[in-house]
């Protein structure tokens, strides 16, 4: 989807082979610019040029994206785990019970999905990085990995344990595979010894990674 | 449209290889499954890809398949799935 793509968001990996051999700080323009990013240069131009988006519309949406970096998604997590027909609704149409709580999730139909002591839930993109941005803001770099999302698929248990999380054998292992118009998000396991939290306190223990699936939220 | 599928119901993805913006993996090509539910109607991206307008709306299926049965080797669970959002122009009766 060409939404999907950044202007850095290759197939091929930039930081994880070769940093170690670099003594300074690269900047983000020191590659040569490959052949989607000049394709992308080529259509911002012809767009603008064309008068169909003012670089002002296109300033405005990304700073809306990148702003989003901070997620809404603890809160909704630390609602739901309080809040019980809260969590309901949220399951039964996640984009009703999170326009409630003032989360406009667009057009994308969000499903939500809820660990339990028999399951845990986690979410992959096979086809390229589907995520839900507006809940959770951009996709960790992980995710969008050609290894994450050709394997989680096919060895989710031993993915998640390379994770930090090792699903017991009794315990059924769901991968939702995000394609087209569907966005997830995981309402991890409330640990045990938060009762009585305040939805702060539990807020501050949900991080993006639980709300993916690939980590529990833990007690420390 | 209505779609032709409900909760339950047991279908199979179509093996086919069209070129072009397609939306549902290779892997799960062939395969048979249980609709999980159903998501609603949505323009088709296979044609908003190109420009189209994606019309008549097509209804899309969360279908849920056993990993045993995608994977000839998998290592889990018999109760483990992979859900996949498959539109239903994908799906046939099981």
């Amino acid at each position: 989807m060409a939404d999907e793509r950044g202007t850095h968001d290759h197939d091929h990996d930039h930081n994880h082979d070769h940093d170690h051999d670099l003594t300074f700080q690269p900047n983000i323009e020191d590659g040569e610019p490959g052949r989607y990013e000049l394709m992308t240069y080529a259509i911002r131009e012809l767009v603008m040029e064309k008068g169909h988006l003012t670089p002002e519309e296109l300033r405005a949406a990304q700073e809306k994206v990148e702003s989003l970096q901070k997620s809404d998604g603890a809160k909704i997590i630390a609602k739901a785990w309080t809040d019980p027909e809260f969590k309901q609704r949220l399951l039964e149409d996640g984009n009703a019970a999170l326009a409630e709580v003032g989360v406009d999730a667009g057009a994308a139909k969000m499903t939500v999905v809820e660990n339990t002591d028999d399951v845990q839930n986690v979410v992959v993109c096979t086809l390229c990085s589907c995520y839900p941005r507006a809940v959770l803001g951009m996709p960790p770099d992980w995710y969008r990995s050609k290894s994450y999302r050709s394997r989680v698929v096919i060895e989710p248990r031993k993915v998640l344990s390379e994770f930090g999380t090792d699903v017991p054998d009794d315990m059924t292992v769901r991968v939702h595979d995000s394609l087209a118009d569907l966005r997830y998000l995981v309402i991890p396991r409330r640990p045990e010894g938060t009762e009585g939290w305040s939805e702060e306190q539990l807020a501050a223990i949900v991080t993006r990674d639980t709300m993916v699936g690939v980590a529990n939220p833990s007690v420390s | 449209m209505s779609g032709n599928f409900a909760p339950g119901d047991a279908v199979k993805v179509i093996s086919t290889h069209p070129p072009g913006h397609r939306r549902t993996p290779y892997y799960i090509r062939g395969k048979t499954g249980e609709i999980e539910r159903v998501c609603g109607e949505f323009a088709n991206p296979e044609e908003l890809a190109y420009g189209f307008d994606g019309l008549p709306k097509k209804t899309l299926y969360r279908v849920r398949f056993k990993q045993k049965h995608v994977w000839a080797d998998y290592a889990g669970l018999e109760t483990d799935t992979v859900d996949v959002d498959i539109y239903e122009h994908w799906l046939l009766p099981a």
